[in-house]
């Protein structure tokens, strides 16, 4: 793998988390649980595919071969996306959504903390953007964890329920594969290890404001980032891809 | 055909108003980085408020028309990601015209370090009072929040501050 292929994957990875939640996201509009939040969620879900928008543009910059942001986007087939799975997880309820957002939110800022420092320039110009935007997702989503752990029982329930869940699924967000050594090794990625440090302090400590037990380390699901999906992604896509499929080249 | 100065296309761009806040013009809101000649032609250089703010396209479609109905030769507009826009580029009118507007402007404080910092007492664009309440973190669009004010009853708009 030419440096230059491994620089194009780490940034599209970087840019499939985004636009996979974003749309997960997006798929709460006119569903909230009351208004206020519907707003939340889906602004959120525009951050993340703006975010992604910049890091999809780039990576077909990289790739050199004219692909535009909308083609990368929409034109690619489900084993060509690199998202972690945690991502591509349904949506279930709103105990869930939260809490995919807040192990999530977690990663996404200490990720572009690292990335500032990056050699890369472009990355690092997304990275300053892109971190101000996660900065807050970060604090809503854990404050909203804390009102549900900490909120009544059947809130408490549920929300340590939904983490218990999905818990194997965060372990990929900090398994460094060959792509992930290249880029760290040439000072464009970050130290994933370092990363998955700082998580679990964080996701410790907010966990514990919110009177939840943090689960044990156990088996972890992987395969997103080499292409390899779970049943829902097949779906995303069915939904996130039909007009340009049907359509091609339409434009609003 | 007339030859421009920076200061003349600063001043045609003042008439350019925020789609989305339309007492806001896209020089007060700090977003226009750099108008600069580059041979023949001028390149305008922009930067996003928020990465997936909408309003941008529309904002570079606007400048462009401006442009051309201008006779101003100009190339295709420069998006720039570094360094991040914030919210102390809104000019000292644009912050007045916000208020004026009903639209809290951003208060010059934001704690990035701690997790839970106090919540910034934001005082009501329509009585003045710091008697307020965030209502929900997210407002109409993606910079703002939503408040209420616990005096008069208001329930208004906060530009979040961004830093």
């Amino acid at each position: 793998m030419t440096q230059n292929e491994a620089l194009f994957q780490y940034v599209t990875r970087i840019g499939d988390n985004s636009l996979i939640l974003g749309q997960r996201l997006s798929e709460w509009c006119g569903h909230g649980p009351i208004l206020e939040e519907d707003i939340a969620l889906t602004n959120t879900a525009l951050d993340l595919i703006g975010q992604a928008t910049s890091l999809l543009k780039y990576a077909g910059e990289i790739e050199g071969k004219g692909r535009n942001e909308d083609q990368m986007a929409f034109l690619r087939y489900e084993h060509e996306y690199f998202n972690c799975l945690l991502l591509e997880l349904p949506n279930t309820d709103y105990a869930y959504t939260l809490a995919r957002q807040f192990l999530f939110d977690h990663f996404n800022y200490f990720m572009y903390e690292e990335l500032l420092n990056s050699e890369d320039r472009q990355l690092a110009a997304i990275a300053e953007k892109s971190l101000k935007e996660v900065t807050y997702h970060r604090r809503r989503s854990s404050e909203w964890l804390i009102r549900l752990g900490d909120g009544t029982q059947e809130s408490h329930d549920r929300i340590q329920f939904a983490i218990n869940d999905i818990w194997e699924y965060t372990g990929e967000l900090f398994e460094a594969d060959e792509v992930d050594q290249m880029m760290f090794e040439a000072g464009i990625g970050v130290n994933l290890a370092k990363i998955k440090t700082a998580w679990h302090k964080n996701v410790s400590e907010v966990m514990d404001a919110a009177t939840l037990t943090k689960p044990q380390e156990d088996f972890m699901q992987l395969g997103g980032k080499k292409g390899v999906h779970t049943e829902y992604m097949g779906y995303i896509l069915a939904e996130m891809q039909y007009m340009q499929r049907a359509y091609p080249n339409c434009e609003w | 055909m007339k030859s421009w100065t920076e200061n003349e296309i600063r001043a045609l761009l003042e008439e350019i108003k925020d789609p989305e806040v339309p007492v806001l013009s896209v020089v007060d809101l700090g977003i226009v980085r750099k108008i600069e000649p580059v041979d023949e032609s001028w390149q305008i250089t922009i930067t996003p408020t928020y990465s997936g703010c909408p309003a941008m396209r529309t904002i570079e479609q606007e400048i462009e028309k401006m442009c051309g109905e201008n006779n101003i030769s100009v190339l295709p507009i420069k998006t720039v990601l570094s360094p991040a826009w914030t919210t102390d580029w809104i000019s000292e009118k644009g912050r007045n015209n916000l208020r004026d507007y009903g639209i809290a402007p951003p208060e010059n404080e934001v704690d990035k370090s701690a997790l839970f910092a106090k919540p910034t007492i934001i005082p009501c664009p329509k009585c003045g009072s710091k008697n307020t309440k965030m209502v929900s973190e997210f407002g109409s669009t993606a910079c703002k929040a939503h408040y209420q004010c616990h005096d008069c009853l208001e329930p208004f708009d906060y530009f979040k501050c961004l830093k």
